[in-house]
């Protein structure tokens, strides 16, 4: 899995870093998604997936074959 | 309780579509159907009155999936066909254009339709944001509009103000409270929200009843407001609330009161669930039902409708959240502050447009705001957890753990 996110999308709510919070952070200044692992191991997957489904800007994109 | 062999959604919003992909993601391969009454692809609606109406976004990126990933969800999509009656003893969904749709669990998710009131309608100039084809026909009307009159100063009225005093039309911003979103966020932090938009030369009508619309050649002219005088306006835009679309489900059987009236698992009769904006439902660490008009409830949610569908036993005990981004601020709101809570700074500083504050009513935490501090808003909201998500957590995150 592979992910990407849409910076100009995200609204900062921080659901992904909630959820899961190994994979996702927020910048300090204006809440503004970080990646902080764009390939992670299998077992944060369905977190992942939750966090791309729940997250309010439709701004996490996963390529689940890369 | 056994897996249903096909699952009926009824509203393609972004509830609706959670829904869907909250079952593909659990392992559900049944059938799966989902109902929309607009014609077009899900569509996000938080950018509607900001970067759609300013024009910094086309329509097409509201868009909430591609193709491509609406296609791999292996769903029937039916847009454009509007429910019009559900039979909940047989889960039978009859459309407007005669077609029946029986399914073994059928979700409510057809989410809410602008208030209109009948003082505010039918001359040209007067506008209402709901749909993204509002957000197109109203921008039109707004890059010639000199004199707009937003009433309504709940959150969309607010935002819409904003937006439209970026895009350089002399605004007015006029409601029944003593300043914008006071409900939404108390009196203190309602007085920093009417300063900002006082500060970028929104005119603020504040404690103003509007009588009517004055009119000439069939357009609007003016506001009408009690006790006298009017408002002039080549523009009006109606942001006086919403109501559940929940018509369509009278003679249903399921109870509608402000909503469908669902239980904590938000099922709201055997086999018939709802979710979103439209659901009223129990929210047990409160102990009483609410119904949230928030983008992130109606996917939390959705995922909750989801589990409970596949015989999960979840209950919707969420923490409300929603934000609000106006005149370069971005405000969230964690909770529901009560009339009686008072606010206090815990981090940064109003007077540097920067900071984070808690509301406590008789010494409990009930909500925590964010004044462009989005991340530093969301670490407080731990504090929230005790009054309104107790532990055990949900399923989900026991299982990832």
């Amino acid at each position: 899995m592979k992910i990407t996110v849409d910076e100009e999308k995200c609204c900062g709510a921080g659901q992904c870093v909630l959820i899961a919070p190994e994979v996702f952070d927020q910048r300090d200044e204006d809440g503004i998604v970080v990646l902080l692992d764009a390939a992670p191991p299998a077992d944060r997957h369905e977190g992942v997936r939750e966090s791309a489904d729940l997250c309010p800007a439709a701004a996490i994109h996963l390529h689940e074959d890369a | 309780m056994s897996t249903p062999s096909g699952v009926l959604v009824v509203g393609a919003g972004a509830a609706g579509l959670a829904v869907v992909e909250g079952l593909r993601r659990k392992g559900y391969r049944e059938r799966i159907t989902l109902l929309g009454e607009e014609a077009g692809l899900p569509y996000d609606r938080p950018p509607l009155s900001k970067q759609v109406l300013a024009g910094a976004w086309e329509a097409g990126r509201t868009q909430l999936r591609t193709r491509d990933v609406l296609d791999a969800l292996d769903a029937e999509f039916l847009l454009g066909e509007r429910a019009s009656a559900l039979d909940d003893a047989t889960r039978t969904v009859r459309t407007a254009s005669g077609r029946e749709l029986k399914a073994d669990a059928v979700v409510v998710a057809t989410g809410l339709r602008a208030r209109r009131l009948p003082g505010l309608t039918g001359p040209a100039g007067v506008h209402v944001l709901r749909t993204l084809d509002d957000a197109t026909r109203l921008r039109g009307e707004l890059l010639e509009a000199r004199r707009v009159v937003v009433v309504g100063d709940g959150v969309l009225g607010a935002e819409i103000a904003a937006t439209a005093r970026l895009m350089g039309s002399e605004v007015t911003l006029t409601g029944p409270q003593a300043a914008p979103m006071r409900a939404q966020l108390g009196h203190e932090a309602a007085g920093l929200l009417a300063a900002l938009h006082t500060g970028h030369g929104v005119r603020l009508r504040p404690d103003t009843l509007v009588e009517g619309l004055e009119t000439s050649g069939g357009r609007v002219t003016g506001v009408r407001v009690a006790g006298g005088g009017t408002i002039p306006a080549d523009l009006v835009v109606a942001a006086v609330g919403s109501t559940p679309a929940t018509d369509w489900l009278a003679g249903s059987g399921l109870d509608l009161e402000d909503g469908v009236v669902c239980d904590s698992r938000c099922r709201a009769a055997d086999g018939v669930y709802a979710a979103g904006d439209v659901a009223r439902f129990h929210h047990e660490a409160l102990g009483r039902s609410l119904r949230l008009e928030n983008r992130t409830s109606a996917t939390e949610q959705a995922m909750v409708v989801a589990a409970n569908i596949l015989g999960e036993d979840r209950p919707y005990s969420p923490v409300p959240y929603f934000w609000t981004d106006q005149l370069g601020v971005k405000i969230q709101v964690y909770g529901l502050p009560t009339p009686t809570a008072t606010m206090h700074v815990v981090e940064g500083d109003p007077a540097q447009g920067r900071f984070v504050a808690r509301y406590d009513d008789e010494g409990h935490p009930v909500a925590v705001l964010g004044w462009s501090m989005p991340k530093q808003a969301r670490l407080h909201r731990q504090h929230l957890l005790d009054r309104y998500a107790p532990a055990p957590p949900p399923a989900s995150a026991a299982t990832q753990r």
